[in-house]
C-alpha cells in the first residue's frame, strides 16, 4: 500500500494560523466585553439593589428590651418585681436537627410536650437567629446537668433573663395581676416593633391596665453579624428606655390582714381611703398565686384552677355582683328623708310582716315578732325590713333608682383595674327594656331592703359607703398612686368632682344612725366597739341566696353551704372625720354582724392604729 | 520578526537581558504574569481574612510553579515534540488508575498518591493533550483531513470522558477545549465547526438526560437563583451580592463583608472574583481583564512568531486554555455560567491549576526563546 503524503507548505500553513489566531482574538474581545456588559449591569445598575442586600445580609437589628417597672404597695414595698432567673433558649437557625435536639433535651431534662408545642408555636412568629426560650425558671440542677453536656448541643444555651415575680402571690394576685407569654391574638394589637425583645404581657390587674407605663421603650443596637449569625460588632444603639415604676395606693399590710381574715371563706373586701380614692385593700379570696403563669402554667394546673367550685381566678371584688342586702338600707333612709317621704323621727309600727294593699301576699322582717314603733334611726339600727318595705312603696322605685346611681350603684366605678361589672340598679324602664315585662308593687318592696334584681359588687358598696362618709362627695376609686416620680393623677378623681345634693341634716341623722349599729345598745354590729377610741359608721347585711317559701322558716343549719345567706358589711371610721370605708362580703357566710363586720373591724382598726396612722402623717 | 533580530542586532543586550535570555525567560509575559502574583496575594489576603499562612502556602506554590515554568523554558521544543504522545499515553494511563486507586477529595476520585505527593493526572492532561494532538496534525499537511479529525477527536474524547467521570465536569471542560483549540487553529472549515456546533446543540437533550442531577441543579440554578435562595442559589446570589454592591469603585481593599463575614463561600478559591469585584469595583475589574487580555495577547503574539507548526498550535491551544480559565470562572461568579469548579487563573487559592498554568506559560516561553534566527 503507498502512503501518499500531502506535502507540507508551510506559508499556507502560516497563513491558515495567522487568520485564526485573529479570530481568536476578535472572539476573547467580543467575550470580555460580554463580561464587561455584565458586570456593569450588576456593579452600575443593580448597585443600589445589590447594596441594600449586602447590608440586609450583616446588619441586624436587636431589639434591647427594656426592664419592666416594678410595683410597689404605697409604703413602697416591691409587689411585683424582675428576679434574674436561668432559661433554656434555642436559636433554631443554628440548630441542624432541631426534631431531634428537642427530643433529646426532652429527655435530658424532662420537658413536657406542652412546653415542646410551645416552643414551636413561638418560633414561628420570631425572626431569624432569635433566640427562643424552651424552659424557664431553670433549677441549679437542670443548670447543671445541662452545662455537663452543651458542647452536644450548638445553637442550645442557657441564658440569664429577668423573669416577673410577685412576692406576695396569692394575696395580690387580683389586684397587681401577672404578666404572661404573647398569644396569638394579643400579638395582632400589639406594636410589633415595641414587642420584639419582649415575650410577657400583663394579662390581668395592673399589670394589664398599666401595660404601656410598665413595659417602657425597646430599644434597638444594630448588630454587624457573620453567617452564622454571630455577632462581630454593634454598630449603632438606641438604648431602651425602661418601663416605669408604679406605686399603689394598696396597703400590702391592710390587704393581709382582710385575706388572712377571710381565712376558710370567699369572699371580698375593699377598703378605700375616702379622702383620695386610694384603695386601699383588694381583697378577693381565694387567690391563687400568679407565678406560675409568668413561667407558663400547666394545662392541668390551669384547669384545676378552671374547675374549682371556690373559682379562685374569679375576682370577686371586681366582678362579683351580689344583692346588698341590709347594706343599701342607710342609702334609701337618705333618699327617704331627702324626697321628703319620712322623717328621722318619723315612727311606724313594725309587727313583722308588710302587706301590699289588696294583696295577700306578706312580706316579712327578719325578726318574726317585729321590732315594734320603730323610727329610721331604729330601723337602721335593728336592721328593720317592714320599715323600709313602707319607705320603698311611698319612693317607688324610679325614685330608688335615680337617688342610688348618684352613689355609684348599677355603674362601674372606673377603677384602674380591667373587667370590672357594673352590676345591676333596677327601674321600671330597665325592666321593660331587659325583661318586656311591667315593674310589679312587690318588686319595689323587696329593692327596699337590697334584695330582688338589685346586684352590687363590693367595690361599688365600698365606693358608695366612701361617698356617704364624704358628705355626698362622690369617690372615685383608683389604685394607682402615682407612676414613676411624675405625679400621677387619677383622671376619676380629679376630673369628676361630683358633689350630690344632700342636706347636711339628713347625711348627719343618717351617719347617726350608722353610728348606733355598732355604738347603740340594739345595734347588729354591736362587737366592733370594744378597744376603740372613736366610733365607727357601718351597717349590716344578710343577703338572700334563695328564696323561703311563705310560711316557711329558714333554718340555717339543715343548709347546703351554698344555699346559706351572703354575709355583708360597709363601715367607715372614724364617724366624726371619716378616713376609710371597707365593704365586706362573705359568700355563704350567714350573719353580716357576725361574719363580715369583724373583718371590717380588723381592718379600721389597723388602719385608724396610731402607730400606723403616725408612720402615714409623717410624725 | 526581522525587526526584532534587527532590534537585538542595534541594541547591544544589558547584563540583565542577557541573563533573562539564558534563562530563557520572556519578558512581557513574565511581567504580566508577576502582575497577576501579586494581585493574587493583594486579594488574598482580604479573602482569607488577613491570614498570613494562607499567603505563605500560596507563595511556595508560586515559587514551585515559578521554578517549573522556568525548568520547561529551558527544555527545547523538540524535546516536547518527540515526547508529546508518550506523555499523552501515559497522561491516559494515569487517568485509568485515578478510577481504580485514585484518593476520593470533595466527592470526586481525582487524585493520585505517590507516596512522596499527591498528583493529580488530569492536571498534567491539560498540557499533553494539546501537545498530542499538535504533534499529530502537524505531521501532515493542514488543514486536517477527515480521517485525522476523526483521530484527533478521539484523542481529545478519551481523557475528557476519564475526567468527566472523576467527576471532574471543569477540567474535563478544559481538556475538550484545549484540545479543539488545536483543532480550531489547525484550519479546520468554519463549515465544520458550525455543523459540530449544531449536532452539539441538537444533542443537549441527550446530554441532559445523561448529567447527574447535581449538574442539572446547577444549571436550573443558573436559570433561576432565586428558586432555592438558602440552599443552590446561595452561592450564586451571595456572589452577586457581593459583586452588585462593590459599585464603581468598590469598598476598598479589606472592605469586602460578603467574605469577611462569611456570607460568600469558597471566597478564597472559585469565587475569588467576587471579593476582587466587590473590593476594587468595576474599575479594578476592568484593571484585572485588561491584565488577562494584555497576557493573551502576548501568548497569541508568541504563537504567531513561533516557527513551525506544532508549536504554534500547542502555544496557541496553551493560550485559549487560558482565555477559557478566565472566561468560565468569571462567567459562573457573575452568574452567566452554571457553577463548575474552575478557578480563576494565576488569583485563586490553590496549588494544582498554578502549577499546570505556569507550566504550560514554560512551554510558551520555551518555544518563543528557543526560535533559530536566520541571518539576514
Amino acid at each position: 500500500m503507498v502512503r501518499i503524503y500531502a506535502i507540507k507548505d508551510p506559508l499556507v500553513e502560516n497563513q491558515i494560523f495567522l487568520s485564526r489566531v485573529v479570530a481568536i482574538f476578535v472572539f476573547i474581545l467580543f467575550v470580555m466585553v460580554g463580561l464587561v456588559a455584565r458586570l456593569i449591569y450588576l456593579q452600575i445598575t443593580g448597585h443600589e439593589h445589590y447594596s441594600t442586600m449586602a447590608k440586609s445580609n450583616r446588619i441586624k437589628s436587636l431589639p434591647l428590651s427594656p426592664t419592666r417597672g416594678i410595683i410597689y404597695d404605697r409604703e413602697g414595698r416591691v409587689l411585683a418585681e424582675n428576679i434574674p432567673s436561668y432559661s433554656l433558649e434555642l436559636v433554631p437557625e443554628q440548630i441542624k436537627d432541631l426534631d431531634n435536639t428537642l427530643l433529646r433535651l426532652q429527655a435530658l431534662l424532662n420537658i413536657s410536650d406542652e412546653k415542646i408545642a410551645q416552643f414551636l408555636k413561638q418560633k414561628k412568629r420570631e425572626k431569624h437567629f432569635s433566640s427562643i426560650p424552651l424552659l424557664l425558671r431553670l433549677t441549679d440542677k437542670e443548670v447543671a446537668t445541662f452545662s455537663v453536656v452543651r458542647p452536644y448541643f450548638p445553637g442550645v444555651d442557657v441564658h440569664a433573663r429577668l423573669l416577673r415575680h410577685y412576692r406576695y402571690g396569692l394575696l395580690t394576685a387580683h389586684v397587681v395581676g401577672y404578666v404572661g407569654r404573647i398569644n396569638e391574638k394579643e400579638l395582632k394589637s400589639l406594636s410589633v416593633a415595641q414587642y420584639r425583645g419582649t415575650h410577657h404581657i400583663g394579662k390581668i390587674g395592673i399589670e394589664k391596665t398599666y401595660e404601656s407605663q410598665l413595659h417602657g421603650q425597646t430599644g434597638y443596637a444594630e448588630i454587624e453579624t457573620n453567617a452564622q449569625g454571630r455577632a462581630v460588632k454593634t454598630i449603632a444603639s438606641d438604648d431602651p428606655i425602661p418601663g416605669a415604676d408604679i406605686y399603689l395606693t394598696l396597703d400590702i399590710d391592710l390587704q393581709k390582714t382582710a385575706y388572712n381574715a377571710l381565712e376558710g371563706q370567699n369572699g371580698a373586701v375593699v377598703a378605700i381611703e375616702i379622702k383620695t380614692g386610694g384603695v386601699l385593700v383588694f381583697v378577693s379570696r381565694p387567690g391563687f398565686d400568679p407565678n406560675p403563669f409568668v413561667y407558663g402554667i400547666s394545662q392541668k394546673a390551669y384547669n384545676e384552677f378552671q374547675q374549682s367550685v371556690d373559682q379562685p381566678l374569679f375576682n370577686r371584688a371586681l366582678k362579683g355582683q351580689y344583692p346588698p342586702g341590709s347594706t343599701i338600707k342607710p342609702f334609701l333612709g337618705l333618699a327617704g328623708m331627702e324626697y321628703n317621704v319620712t322623717e328621722f323621727k318619723h315612727k311606724l309600727f313594725c309587727p313583722g310582716f308588710y302587706q301590699l294593699p289588696k294583696f295577700k301576699h306578706k312580706y316579712r322582717d327578719w325578726k318574726k315578732w317585729g321590732h315594734g314603733l320603730v323610727d329610721l334611726n331604729d330601723a337602721v339600727t335593728q336592721s328593720c325590713d317592714v320599715y323600709f318595705y313602707n319607705l320603698a312603696r311611698t319612693l317607688g322605685i324610679d325614685k330608688m333608682h335615680d337617688f342610688l346611681q348618684q352613689f355609684g350603684f348599677g355603674q362601674k366605678t372606673g377603677i384602674d383595674l380591667v373587667g370590672e361589672k357594673a352590676g345591676l340598679l333596677p327601674s321600671k324602664a330597665w325592666k321593660r327594656k331587659n325583661r318586656n315585662l311591667p315593674w310589679y308593687p312587690g318588686e319595689t318592696l323587696i329593692t327596699g331592703i337590697g334584695q330582688g334584681f338589685i346586684q352590687v359588687t363590693p367595690l361599688q358598696l365600698a365606693r358608695a359607703t366612701a361617698t356617704l362618709a364624704n358628705k355626698g362627695k362622690v369617690v372615685s376609686p383608683h389604685l394607682a398612686a402615682r407612676i414613676d416620680n411624675s405625679n400621677y393623677t387619677s383622671t376619676h378623681s380629679s376630673t369628676e368632682e361630683t358633689q350630690i345634693n344632700l342636706k347636711e341634716k339628713n347625711v348627719e341623722d343618717i351617719i347617726s344612725a350608722m353610728v348606733n349599729v355598732i355604738h347603740g345598745a340594739r345595734g347588729t354590729a354591736r362587737t366592733l366597739r370594744e378597744g376603740i377610741d372613736y366610733q365607727i359608721a357601718g351597717k349590716t347585711g344578710t343577703a338572700q341566696v334563695f328564696t323561703v317559701k311563705q310560711e316557711e322558716k329558714y333554718e340555717e343549719e339543715g343548709l347546703d353551704k351554698k344555699l346559706k345567706d351572703h354575709a355583708l358589711f360597709m363601715a367607715f371610721a372614724p364617724a366624726s372625720e371619716p378616713q376609710i370605708a371597707v365593704a365586706v362580703i362573705v359568700e355563704n357566710g350567714g350573719h353580716g354582724g357576725s361574719v363580715a363586720a369583724p373583718i371590717a373591724g380588723k381592718i379600721m382598726r389597723q388602719y385608724l392604729s396610731s402607730a400606723s396612722l403616725c408612720n402615714r402623717r409623717d410624725c | 520578526m526581522i525587526s526584532e533580530t534587527k532590534g537585538e542586532q542595534f541594541h547591544p543586550p544589558s547584563v540583565i537581558g542577557t541573563i533573562l535570555r539564558k534563562l530563557h525567560i520572556d519578558i512581557p509575559l513574565f511581567i504580566g504574569l508577576i502582575l497577576a502574583c501579586a494581585l493574587s496575594f493583594l486579594i488574598l489576603y482580604s479573602a482569607s481574612g488577613q491570614n498570613i499562612t494562607v499567603l505563605i502556602r500560596q507563595a511556595t506554590r508560586i515559587g514551585v510553579a515559578f521554578v517549573l515554568m522556568i525548568v520547561l523554558a529551558h527544555i527545547n521544543p523538540r524535546q516536547f515534540y518527540r515526547h508529546s504522545a508518550l506523555l499523552y499515553i501515559l497522561g491516559v494511563l494515569l487517568l485509568i488508575a485515578v478510577l481504580f486507586v485514585g484518593l476520593v477529595g470533595k466527592g470526586a476520585q481525582r487524585w493520585l498518591d505517590l507516596g512522596f505527593f499527591r498528583f493529580q493526572p488530569s492536571e498534567m492532561i491539560k498540557i499533553t493533550t494539546p501537545m498530542m494532538i499538535a504533534w499529530f496534525l502537524s505531521r501532515y499537511s493542514l488543514p486536517p483531513k477527515p480521517k485525522q479529525l476523526m483521530l484527533a477527536g478521539l484523542m481529545i474524547i478519551i481523557p475528557t470522558v476519564l475526567i468527566a467521570k472523576q467527576p471532574d465536569l471543569g477540567t474535563s471542560l478544559l481538556v475538550a477545549s484545549s484540545g479543539a483549540a488545536v483543532l480550531f487553529f489547525s484550519g479546520l472549515s468554519y463549515r465544520f465547526i458550525m455543523a459540530t456546533c449544531a449536532v452539539l446543540a441538537s444533542l443537549t437533550p441527550v446530554l441532559w438526560h445523561f448529567m447527574k442531577d447535581y449538574q442539572k441543579g446547577r444549571v436550573l440554578t443558573l436559570l433561576n437563583p432565586e428558586a432555592d435562595p438558602m440552599g443552590r442559589g446561595y452561592h450564586i446570589i451571595q456572589s452577586k451580592i457581593a459583586i452588585g454592591s462593590g459599585g464603581m469603585h468598590g469598598k476598598g481593599w479589606l472592605g469586602s463583608t460578603q467574605s469577611k463575614l462569611d456570607f460568600l463561600p469558597e471566597s478564597s478559591t472559585d469565587f475569588i472574583f467576587a471579593v476582587f469585584a466587590e473590593e476594587f469595583g468595576l474599575s479594578g475589574c476592568l484593571g484585572l481583564l485588561i491584565l488577562y487580555l494584555l497576557i493573551i495577547s502576548r501568548c497569541l503574539y508568541i504563537a504567531v512568531q513561533a516557527q513551525d507548526t506544532y508549536n504554534r498550535l500547542l502555544a496557541g491551544s496553551l493560550t485559549f486554555t487560558f482565555f477559557v480559565y478566565v472566561f468560565v470562572n468569571i462567567g459562573m461568579v457573575i452568574g452567566v455560567l452554571p457553577v463548575v469548579g474552575v478557578p480563576l487563573p494565576l488569583i485563586s487559592y490553590g496549588g494544582t491549576s498554578m502549577v499546570t498554568l505556569l507550566a504550560g506559560f514554560g512551554i510558551l516561553m520555551s518555544i518563543h526563546t528557543h526560535r533559530k534566527f536566520l541571518p539576514s
